[in-house]
């Protein structure tokens, strides 16, 4: 009896830990069904892809603003490989006007971007994938009918100066992805401005 | 005249103090030390509202606690090419905790030795004494909580 209950308190335990972590690699990934700058709702489903470069952004932050027109290019390079970016922003907007739907409109027509931008109103997603800041990125994989989780982190090693970047995370792991090679780095980490949750 | 001239010195050498830049290594060498002061070190930017909301407390408890072994370090991670907002927002706001811009590089070569389950994310705060981590904290503290955490480790 007292096993049992320890087991069922390690397993509670153990859920919350994995809730509040959210995902690892190799996890199976959830779709989701959000609203785009353009009013209509998108999912990954409908996207139908290889696989997909899910970026948490927003729009106030400095290290999200450094990335916005490198996602423009990497979107470029990764979809012509099947791998299209889909942002999402997560970011409470009563907290951040900045990171309203409607400025997600005007910094999206401003910087042309070529991917949806999504709004996770909820947070739920954000709360999902286990997003803490701004940009973070899972790169998934379709394997099956599932979405595996195979890469998480930062985009590239240089958030200050594109010219000056050595290592291009996202990139090298779709080609590995495409080849079928093990990817060499699956987990990075960035500064980043934390996701701001509702209160 | 010499009077004079010693505020100038002081106040230039607060000036040099505001826009530190150092590295990781210098990092480990400030905050590692064998002695019984306990390191607080914030990490902020100036553009990190939340950072910004919490820099009066830890000003509060750096003047409250100037008579104990307690050593607040506030190290922003502000881009290096914008080290002057650093200087500007220390000036402007009279900071007199220790200050200094970490630029360390790659941050995947170097967030997990501050604390592996840090995802980056700022504010964060990390607690060293005699060269060994106490405990590390990813997000924003209140007055009361900072009080706390500093008070559960200086006991």
């Amino acid at each position: 009896m007292k096993n049992i209950a320890i087991a069922i308190f390690s397993l509670i335990l153990l859920s919350s830990f994995v809730n509040h972590q959210g995902y690892h690699i190799g996890d199976t990934a959830t779709d989701f069904n959000l609203k785009n700058i353009d009013g209509k709702m998108v999912s990954l489903s409908s996207m139908k892809a290889e696989g997909y470069v899910v970026v948490f952004t927003c729009n106030h932050c400095p290290f999200a603003k450094k990335y916005e027109d490198r996602l423009v290019k990497l979107n470029k390079i990764t979809s012509a490989k099947g791998y299209p970016v889909v942002a999402i922003n997560s970011n409470d907007a009563e907290q951040y006007p900045e990171d309203s739907f409607e400025n997600m409109k005007v910094r999206a027509e401003e910087k042309k971007f070529n991917f949806p931008y999504l709004h996770d109103e909820s947070q739920a997603i954000a709360r999902t994938y286990g997003a803490t800041k701004t940009p973070h990125v899972f790169v998934l994989n379709k394997e099956g009918d599932d979405l595996k989780v195979r890469y998480i982190g930062a985009i590239d090693d240089n958030t200050e100066d594109a010219a000056a970047v050595k290592i291009k995370y996202v990139e090298n792991a779709i080609d590995a992805l495409k080849s079928k090679k093990p990817i060499e780095i699956q987990e990075t980490k960035a500064i980043g401005c934390s996701i701001k949750w509702k209160k | 005249m010499k009077i004079c001239f010693s505020l100038l010195i002081v106040f230039f050498t607060l000036q040099v103090d505001a826009q530190k830049i150092i590295d990781f290594d210098q990092f480990i060498e400030r905050t590692h030390q064998q002695n019984d002061t306990l390191y607080v070190v914030n990490f902020w930017a100036t553009w990190c509202k939340p950072c910004i909301a919490e820099i009066p407390a830890f000003e509060k408890l750096n003047s409250e606690l100037k008579s104990s072994p307690v050593k607040i370090i506030l190290l922003s991670l502000d881009f290096k090419s914008q080290s002057s907002n650093v200087e500007a927002f220390i000036n402007k706001n009279g900071i007199q905790s220790e200050t200094a811009l970490l630029s360390a590089g790659n941050p995947n070569s170097w967030i997990d030795k501050i604390d592996e389950s840090w995802s980056g994310a700022i504010p964060a705060t990390v607690y060293y004494r005699n060269s060994e981590k106490l405990e590390f904290h990813e997000g924003d503290y209140s007055e009361e909580t900072l009080k706390n955490s500093i008070n559960k480790l200086t006991q």
